[in-house]
């Protein structure tokens, strides 16, 4: 039997199914390696240990009753940004330290429904902004591959536990990448669902309209596996979709038959990293040996993607971020008079680069600016949006990279945004449309650390691009391959 | 000298009385009465990561004030966040419809004296109702009972050229709301809220001038006087050589004066965008129908009502439809057998009269419509007389008792047994032999001093018709005899 840490969920389930393993075992096993490893990681924001070993014991219980979920009693991390009752959710952020939410998030939620354990909480960017999740304002998160460097972000914690072997699987957030980037920095699998495919309740907004929940996993079969637990259409959130939510693992095949793989001349940019390039290159003739058929496919709004993303995330942002006052929860900074309190507590509250969207998004607002930046971004919005639907036209998928380059050092590009935007160059124009796409492991460059494939599927086109990720997944090996820690 | 006429459009803000509230499922409570912060949850209170889902029944009861004020209900609706930072605005944002709004271009038919005038409504939206600061001391409370609450704002053309046309467009929207059973009317309760915008210009003119905005009226009484104010402040500003400022003013209850607000209510940029956790609500024509199908009976339609069924007069109509309450305890009084004039008489005469000096509305009086017809018919069957009957309806009012049992305690019937009538006649002219003497020399005015005597002798409960028709046949009798 493999080292319990190193499960899938899938391993895990026929394990505790077979009775070979209990989820206090499996759970204890995790709260251990917790406890060794994540001292150098810094995954993880909270533990929950007492409450994950209660989660535990009752998913035995239930187990021993007959009942049975892929899930039940597999041990989970779950990204910071997402509300869990009466478990400290900070969203990597100052100003929301010691807040204890008097809800959970509908994903969770369903989660927890069918016996996952939660075994804490993970670090992530100061409301996802970021993608190396330096912007916590707690700590810096390291890559398991090589601790000097990020794990990537804004979910760099969940993507860190599940690499680092510190939890089964992850939920985390892609804004403009922030699951599909830490994934592919951390080896990891990366699923960001369809706007609208999971419900956002109880995700706290970072940007409305792009914010989506989505797995990191070990595997395809388990990235499946989480989103037939989290899909589907929550009467509270009035933007997540009534679409039947298929049994996504029924889609999982091994080979490629009959798909067709687009690969956009815009996605091969200058400055990427030439391991990185070939890497995915190869990738894509592999997926041609699957059966698939690659055709060159043009997104030519490809540019636009990055300056229309921060105009409408960052007004969004700005909004949402509005709640944050001191005046019902978080910390308040008592001040001379009320607007000076406000002013305090939100000044203490908030880092740099929130501030800095902040400031961007009010701007774009602002009476006379609204019609030449957020109007005419959501114009542009719309092109790309279109570029995709043109594109899927001719094919089912489109293949590229998910990140220019593979994990950067720590502290190489945190006073530079503009370099640190430019990390989500490739990922953010699929949330900017609303489509899904998935970060699988596609090879290594030259310092061993991961490379991910992105593969690319319309709206409500999951089961495609998991067919695809899985069949490419079950020829190559990389995914095996674990960070020596 | 110029005469001058003020310019003046009305926001009114109305709490939708639904069951729950405008984006979550808290209930909509009297927020004057209910303890604070008790009908709240994690969205209304604006916890990190709610999301707000719309109220279909304010979507309806909106549509019903759309449709009943002759608008034109927008198939498209968006809602829009509207930023500001204030501890009653939880969100700090106010989720509300900007570009598009439910209804627009309708109108609203005011009647003052004896013209009837249309006022153009410019725009119906739906939004959300604040919290509220409480100032204890050097701090402040925050109830978030009210945040979340649905509003409508109805929002008029600057049609209204008197400061009685305003009085009316208020009482008449309002009655309205409390028709289509979206509102309750009751001001107190702050369900209504009311802002000014006001300018003048000479009579004749056609030119709009600037405009002063008066925010937070809370009642009819105070939009009343602060509108009065506001125009001859103008007028008195423009006459000493000056000129109307454009500024938002409040108005201070005490002074009975409208005053500039300065800061933070000044030149806000609330930055609106598309509210991204709402998708936009398409409103079908088919919906339209339904709820223009559901549409109850409305003030004018019933004013016309009782004219034609009733025989009403016009005056009549008019002051029974204006409270639907009114309007509704009158046809309860019909239904319970009454004659439509005579309770109609009644209702506008006496009754208004006890529940102005008692100071209630109709719904909280104790005489049940039945009862009110009850009183009727003792007068209408000679048991009292009218005088009597409205001394009864003082006690009704004050006691809730029965008129029937009224008059029996109090022993008020009036005595139309002729049998105990004909022995007080009797005895008045045996004891008075010179009056009737008189009377029967040709002093025949001396008719109404026998009844007198009768009267005063039965303090006033004798059937004086009676009486006095029994004294003439007696007397008449004795000349002949
Ligand atoms: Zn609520």
């Amino acid at each position: 039997m493999s080292d319990l840490t190193d499960l899938t969920i899938e391993e895990a389930h026929a394990l505790l199914q077979r009775g070979e393993v209990s989820s206090v075992e499996l759970t204890q096993a995790h709260l251990e390696r917790i406890e060794a490893v994540d001292g150098l990681i810094r995954s993880y924001l909270t533990v929950t240990a007492g409450q994950a070993l209660d989660q535990a014991r009752a998913a035995d219980a239930r187990r021993a009753e007959g009942e049975d979920t892929p899930l039940l009693g597999v041990p989970l991390s779950y990204k910071d940004v997402l509300c869990t009752r009466g478990v400290q959710t900070t969203c990597g952020s100052r100003i929301l330290e010691g807040y204890r939410p008097p809800y959970t998030a509908t994903a969770i939620e369903k989660l927890e429904a069918l016996g996952a354990v939660m075994l804490g909480k993970t670090n992530m960017d100061e409301f996802a902004m970021g993608s190396s999740t330096e912007n916590s304002a707690y700590v810096v998160t390291r890559n398991p591959w090589d601790t000097e460097r990020v794990p990537g972000g804004s979910s760099g914690g969940s993507a860190a536990s599940v690499a680092a072997r510190l939890a089964v699987a992850s939920l985390g957030t892609d804004t403009g990448g922030s699951i599909r980037q830490p994934a592919s920095l951390c080896g990891v699998v990366g699923l960001k669902p369809s706007y609208g495919r999971v419900s956002r309740y109880g995700l706290v907004a970072f940007a409305s309209s792009l914010d989506q929940i989505g797995p990191l996993t070990r595997s395809v079969t388990d990235a499946a596996l989480m989103l037939n637990a989290i899909a589907g259409h929550d009467p509270r959130d009035s933007t997540s979709m009534n679409v039947e939510v298929p049994d996504y693992t029924a889609a999982l095949r091994a080979d490629m038959q009959g798909l067709r793989v687009g690969v956009p001349r815009e996605y091969f940019i200058e400055g990427m990293q030439p391991a990185v390039e070939a890497a995915v290159r190869a990738a894509i003739d592999q997926l041609a040996e699957l059966g698939a058929e690659i055709r060159e496919v043009s997104l030519p709004h490809t540019d636009a993607a990055l300056p229309v993303y921060y105009l409408v995330a960052p007004a969004e942002a700005s909004a949402n971020l509005a709640r944050f006052d001191g005046v019902r929860y978080g910390p308040r900074v008592v001040a001379g008079s009320m607007w000076e309190t406000y002013r305090q507590t939100r000044g203490q509250g908030f880092g740099p680069e929130v501030k800095r969207r902040i400031m961007l998004g009010t701007y774009a607002l602002s009476a006379g600016y609204y019609d030449a930046y957020y109007l005419k971004a959501q114009k542009v919005r719309t092109l790309i949006k279109q570029d995709f639907e043109q594109a899927f036209e001719q094919v089912d998928l489109i293949a590229c990279p998910v990140s220019p380059t593979t994990a950067f050092r720590i502290g190489e590009r945190i006073d530079d945004p503009l370099q640190m935007y430019l990390s989500d160059v490739l990922t953010l124009a699929v949330n900017l449309a609303g489509i899904c796409g998935i970060s699988i492991p596609c090879g290594f460059d030259e310092n061993d650390l991961p490379i991910g494939l992105q593969l690319i599927g319309p709206a409500f086109g999951e089961e495609q691009v998991l067919r695809a990720a899985y069949a490419y997944e079950q020829s190559t090996d990389w995914h095996t391959r674990v960070p020596a820690l | 000298m110029i005469e001058y006429e003020p310019v003046i459009g009305l926001e009114v803000h109305a709490e939708l009385l639904t069951r729950s509230k405008m984006f979550c499922s808290c209930a909509v409570v009297d927020s004057t009465e209910a303890e604070p912060n008790r009908y709240v949850c994690p969205v209304c209170t604006a916890q990190p990561g709610v999301l707000p889902v719309i109220n279909r029944q304010a979507v309806e009861y909106a549509m019903m004030v759309g449709l009943a004020l002759n608008c034109t209900i927008n198939e498209f609706n968006q809602f829009a966040r509207k930023s500001y930072f204030y501890p009653d605005l939880p969100k700090g944002y106010q989720i509300s419809q900007y570009e598009h709004p439910l209804a627009s271009n309708g109108w609203l038919e005011i009647e003052v004296g004896d013209s009837t005038r249309r006022i153009g409504i410019r725009r119906a939206h739906l939004e959300e109702d604040t919290g509220k600061l409480f100032h204890v001391g050097d701090h402040s409370l925050v109830d978030l009972n009210r945040a979340g609450v649905p509003l409508l704002e109805i929002v008029s053309e600057p049609d209204m050229r008197s400061v009685e046309e305003v009085e009316a467009y208020a009482r008449k929207l309002r009655a309205i709301l409390v028709y289509l059973g979206v509102n309750h009317g009751d001001m107190s309760k702050g369900v209504l809220r009311f802002e000014a915008n006001i300018s003048i210009r000479p009579r004749g003119s056609e030119e709009l001038n600037t405009r002063t905005e008066i925010k937070n009226l809370n009642s009819i009484r105070s939009l009343v006087r602060a509108t009065r104010y506001e125009i001859q402040r103008q007028i008195e500003v423009v006459e000493s050589g000056g000129q109307v400022v454009q500024q938002t003013m409040g108005f201070d209850e005490d002074t009975g004066r409208t005053q500039a607000q300065r800061g933070k209510e000044q030149a806000h940029d609330y930055r609106y965008f598309p509210e991204p956790d709402l998708p936009p609500l398409h409103i079908s024509r088919e919906w339209v129908a339904e709820i223009g199908e559901r549409l109850p009976e409305l003030p004018d339609a019933r004013r016309e009502r009782f004219i034609q069924e009733f025989g009403l007069s016009l005056q009549d109509a008019v002051v029974l439809v204006a409270d639907k309450a009114v309007a509704d305890y009158y046809e309860a009084a019909l239904a319970a057998g009454g004659d439509p004039k005579i309770v109609a008489n009644w209702v506008t005469g006496e009754l208004f009269r006890l529940m102005n000096t008692a100071g209630l509305e109709i719904g909280g009086i104790r005489v049940a419509p039945e009862a009110l017809v009850e009183l009727i018919a003792l007068v209408e069957a000679g048991k009292i007389n009218n005088n009597t009957a409205k001394e009864v309806l003082e006690i009704m009012f004050e006691t809730g008792r029965g008129a029937e049992e009224i008059v029996e305690e109090r022993g008020l019937a009036q005595i139309s047994d002729s049998s105990a009538l004909e022995v007080l006649v009797e005895r008045v002219i045996a004891e008075n032999p010179q009056q009737v003497q008189k009377y029967l020399g040709g002093k025949e005015g001396l008719l109404g001093w026998f009844v007198g005597q009768v009267m005063r002798e039965t303090k006033g409960q004798a059937n004086a018709q009676m009486v006095n028709e029994m004294f003439r046949k007696r007397l008449e009798a004795l000349r002949e005899g």
